[in-house]
């Protein structure tokens, strides 16, 4: 017995709002699309993400929805749209370039695509990947597992908690822990304090600012979290429970698997703005390619996707060589990173990128060869995690031939 | 046979003495207790902790030494070569993960470079006649990877990687599936000594206070790893002081395991083995261990410091590895005696072996150290009798190169779609997989129990995704 091998017209991996969005689109357009994913239901991240603030493209203040009404809702499209949505089947590897191997309770797969999308998401750097010392004790989580195991499991978490990040979803991480019963003692954050923060939705708990995580005790439970403010002072926060919330990685396995070159900045596929990576008939989209957006931006790269897979699934063609994007410190990473050669522009005619640090009236200057393309003064200041927008009204100006084009922000 | 395997809040059996009792289930208590379960005795193992395996044994570098390297001579040279092959077989036989991957020495300056042909030779006094020196360039073609400015290495073919979860795992099953009895949860906090003057040897009983109430026992094996000094002098002796020596490592991503090929071990100096770079069984990249003297004998806490000073080192033998994602970090106590030797004693008149300092090869060793241990047991009068075969046992399928994970196994998945149904995506377990252990011999008590059965939960995302699924799936069948 070996694997059933079967061909589709486009593969999505990854049920979430990205891959469903783009399955809706492609489906409604009379094209074989067939979605897998390895969770035993489809919807992705919002699955458990009890928190209203979805169904918009701005973030949390973005929508009405809760995460799992929204994940119904694009289950829902995708499935009227005629998607073949299949849940419990694990994406393990690559056959060919465009054909992957599958494992589900039914056995195993090898399916070939004319054009996979790949749409795994993105996830939390946990305390190991975050390098922070000391013991091993129970009660350390990322927000996603929180929030399963207070949602979707119903499982007792602790007393007193610290949540490591300042982020809206370390926000949403201090709501899952009231949701419950647990005390938020503090949110810790490495940043300066957030000057406007009392206008914005506050997380209800003290946000310790320049101050860093320098290690876990306690043996068996976890009794404390070690601080240091930059100014050299420490303290232990006594908690028994501890949530690193943010710093998000893509899910690139699958990508790197395939050999698709990776952004160094995002950490996920190089990509233009049709979302084509470098490999020939592979696009991704979602947070897969920049960490995480809201689910409505995702939702929207994957309905996006849908006219350049069309275009690819009609005439087979596929850019040979692009030219790179690159930020400059302090910005961290922008997306798309690739020009495509016909100067098409990437959704809502702006390019995404984060700052590691702050920047009161930031600048954007876009050069290439030294040529300055494009000047940009934001009207808000650049904060870390959140996302600025760069317009893309430079693009026609740019050689898309020509050497990397540099954003700096000043 | 009836199977005995006992936890807090259970009474232990009354009735019958034991004829030996192991104290201590690491992966040398537990080596200990199956081979004595080969004999006509009736044999304890006990454990302070909730599982087995969760001292030292489960916090270590997972090396299948040659012994190449060993004090010629020495009893740990010997037990060293004789356990690695006898573990080898072993782990053929019930599926223990190995990986013959070979070690490189490599030198990176002109002293350690024209101190390679000595440990040629040393090698050679130890037995092994495998090793040869390699110039720089054939080093570079076999590890690409390495960082600028090595100079030559000494190859040593038949270093491996194991499973160091899964090898303790099947000592303890074969020893409980043949009738040797496990108490959980029970730490010896006194002994009274059975012999009493003018008594003859072998007719007193050993009286154990453990947490669980007393244990009467004619014979005593101290394996208590990192306590083994404290057990010692239960019995009235000062032979030895345990000092931990603490090894912190940090575990990189799967995505880096193809940058190296091969063990890379530094050339040993004073300080000790130093730091290596080593591929692991599960299909990680390893790198460490620090060595520190400590004074606690619980301090398995990694340190700013230690990581930091790993991430040097770990630049300098493999740049790109330290730009890859960290999957875990953790830290093992090496049970160090101030000798280069390990402690192993026996004490006929007390029908007593005390197994002490088993150092930084201890998981090698196991098997040859049990055998040996046997042995002087034999001598201080208990009877053992013609040893018996062992019931087989088949360890979960847990290494990444493995002819077929279950995952991937079309013929398993066809009988039971469970092996199809995938829990911790990282490590790509199945629900299949994590039923099995939790109906196994010896049931998992927690995550980490799980883990170091199935792999589950150790991935990447260190439970993201399946963490609270895990969570809930171990919890459900404690009584
Ligand atoms: C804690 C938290 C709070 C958030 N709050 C908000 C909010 O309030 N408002 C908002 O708009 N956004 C919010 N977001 C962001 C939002 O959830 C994401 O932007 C959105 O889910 C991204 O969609 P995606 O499809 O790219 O990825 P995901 O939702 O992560 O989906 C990826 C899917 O791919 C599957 N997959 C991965 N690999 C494989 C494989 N090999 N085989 C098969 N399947 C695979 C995964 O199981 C997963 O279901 C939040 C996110 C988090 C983590
Ligand atoms: C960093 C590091 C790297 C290493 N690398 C390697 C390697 O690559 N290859 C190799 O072969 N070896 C290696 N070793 C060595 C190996 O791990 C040890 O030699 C081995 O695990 C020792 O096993 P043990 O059974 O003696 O001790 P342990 O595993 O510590 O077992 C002792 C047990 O006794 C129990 N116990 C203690 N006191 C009592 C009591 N009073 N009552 C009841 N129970 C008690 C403890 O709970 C524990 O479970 C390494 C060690 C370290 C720390």
């Amino acid at each position: 017995m070996t694997r059933r091998e079967r061909t589709v017209d486009v593969l999505v991996v990854g049920a979430g709002p990205a891959g469903l969005g783009a399955a809706a689109e492609l489906a409604a357009s009379g094209v074989r699309v067939e979605v897998l994913e390895r969770e035993q239901s489809a919807g992705g991240i919002p699955r458990h993400c009890h928190h209203g603030g979805f169904g918009g493209r701005g973030g949390r203040a973005g929508g009405g929805l809760s995460g799992p009404e929204y994940a119904l809702r694009c289950v829902a499209a995708a499935e009227r749209a005629g998607a073949t949505l299949r849940t419990g089947i694990t994406v393990t590897g690559w056959a060919g370039p465009r054909t992957l191997d599958a494992t589900g309770p039914g056995g195993l797969e090898r399916i070939t695509a004319r054009a996979v999308l790949l749409a795994t998401g993105a996830r939390e750097r946990p305390r190991s990947a975050r390098l922070v010392p000391g013991s091993r004790p129970a009660g350390v989580y990322t927000t996603g597992e929180l929030q399963q195991a207070v949602h979707l499991h119903h499982q007792h978490i602790g007393t007193r908690a610290v949540v490591v990040g300042d982020e809206p979803v370390g926000h949403a991480a201090a709501g899952t822990l009231r949701v419950a019963g647990v005390e938020v003692v503090a949110l810790v954050t490495g940043r300066p304090p957030e000057p406007l923060a009392v206008l914005r939705r506050g997380p209800g708990a003290p946000v310790l600012s320049r101050t860093t995580v320098t290690g876990l005790t306690g043996r068996g439970r976890l009794a404390g979290v070690t601080v240091r403010h930059e100014d050299g002072r420490t303290t232990t926060l006594r908690c028994d429970t501890v949530v690193f919330t943010g710093d998000w990685i893509p899910d690139h396995e699958l990508a790197r698997r395939g050999a698709v070159a990776l952004d160094p900045g995002t950490r996920g596929p190089a990509h233009d703005t049709s979302y084509r990576t470098g490999e020939p008939g592979v696009f991704a989209i979602g947070n897969l390619l920049h960490a995480v957006e809201s689910a409505g931006t995702a939702a929207a790269e994957g309905r996006a996707a849908a006219a350049p897979v069309l275009r690819h699934l009609a005439t087979g063609s596929w850019p040979a060589g692009r030219t790179a994007l690159a930020v400059e410190a302090p910005l961290t990473w922008i997306a798309p990173n690739l020009i495509g050669p016909g100067g098409e522009p990437p959704l809502d005619n702006r390019f995404v990128l984060r700052t590691g640090r702050r920047r009161a009236a930031p600048l954007f200057e876009v050069r290439q060869s030294g040529r300055l393309l494009h000047r940009q003064r934001l009207l808000l200041p650049a904060r870390p995690g959140v996302p600025l927008h760069l317009s893309a009204d430079w693009l026609d100006r740019a050689d898309p031939h020509g050497d990397t084009v540099r954003i700096r922000m000043r | 046979m009836t199977r005995t395997v006992t936890r807090a809040g259970q009474p232990l059996p009354e009735g019958q003495d034991y004829d030996v009792t192991v104290i201590g289930a690491g992966v040398v208590g537990t080596a200990i207790a199956r081979e004595l379960a080969r004999h006509r005795v009736r044999t304890a193992l006990v454990e302070a902790s909730d599982d087995i395996g969760n001292g030292t044994s489960k916090a270590n570098t997972a090396i299948l030494h040659t012994g190449f390297d060993a004090v010629p001579g020495s009893l740990e040279a010997r037990l060293v070569r004789e356990g690695q092959r006898g573990l080898a077989v072993y782990a053929a036989e019930t599926g223990i993960p190995v990986e013959r991957v070979g070690a490189l020495l490599v030198a990176w300056d002109q002293e350690q470079l024209d101190s390679l042909p000595g440990l040629l030779t040393k090698a050679e006094s130890n037995g092994y006649h495998a090793a040869r020196l390699l110039d720089a360039s054939r080093l570079a073609e076999i590890e690409p990877h390495l960082g600028p400015g090595a100079l030559g290495a000494l190859e040593i073919p038949d270093e491996s990687v194991i499973c160091p979860w899964t090898t303790p795992l099947a000592f303890a099953t074969q020893a409980v599936l043949a009738g040797v009895h496990l108490h959980l949860d029970c730490r010896v906090t006194a002994i009274e000594t059975g012999t009493e003057p003018g008594n003859e040897p072998g007719t007193g009983i050993h009286t154990l206070t453990t947490t669980r109430g007393p244990l009467r026992t004619r014979a005593l094996i101290n394996a208590a790893g990192l306590h083994a000094d404290e057990i010692d002098r239960l019995l009235g002796h000062d032979a030895f002081t345990v000092t931990p020596r603490r090894g912190q490592l940090i575990v990189y991503d799967k995505l880096a395991r193809d940058l190296v090929r091969h063990i890379l071990l530094p050339v040993p100096t004073a300080a000790g083995k130093g730091v290596l770079v080593a591929p692991t069984v599960f299909g990680n990249v390893l790198l460490g261990p620090t060595a520190e003297e400590l004074d606690d004998k619980a301090a398995t806490e990694s340190t700013e410091d230690g990581l930091a000073l790993l991430r040097e080192k770990g630049r300098r033998i493999l740049p790109r590895l330290i730009d890859e994602e960290v999957t875990a970090v953790y830290a093992g106590l090496r049970a160090a005696t101030g000798h280069e030797d390990y402690r192993i004693k026996e004490y006929p008149e007390l029908r007593y072996v005390a197994v002490g300092g088993i150092r930084s090869t201890g998981l090698t060793a196991s098997m040859a150290i049990a055998a040996h241990v046997t042995d002087l047991l034999a001598r201080t009068g208990l009877d053992l009798g013609a040893p018996v075969e062992l019931p087989h046992v088949t360890m979960p399928t847990l290494g990444e190169a493995a002819d077929r994970r279950p995952y991937l196994d079309a013929v398993l998945i066809a009988a039971d779609p469970a092996y199809g149904t995938v829990v911790c995506h990282c490590e790509r377990v199945t629900e299949g997989e994590i039923r099995d252990a939790l109906d196994s011999v010896l049931p998992p008590r927690s995550v980490e129990g799980l883990a170091r059965r199935t792999r589950a939960g150790n991935g990447r995302c260190q439970g993201f995704y399946c963490g609270a699924r895990l969570r809930a799936l171990t919890a459900r069948t404690r009584p």
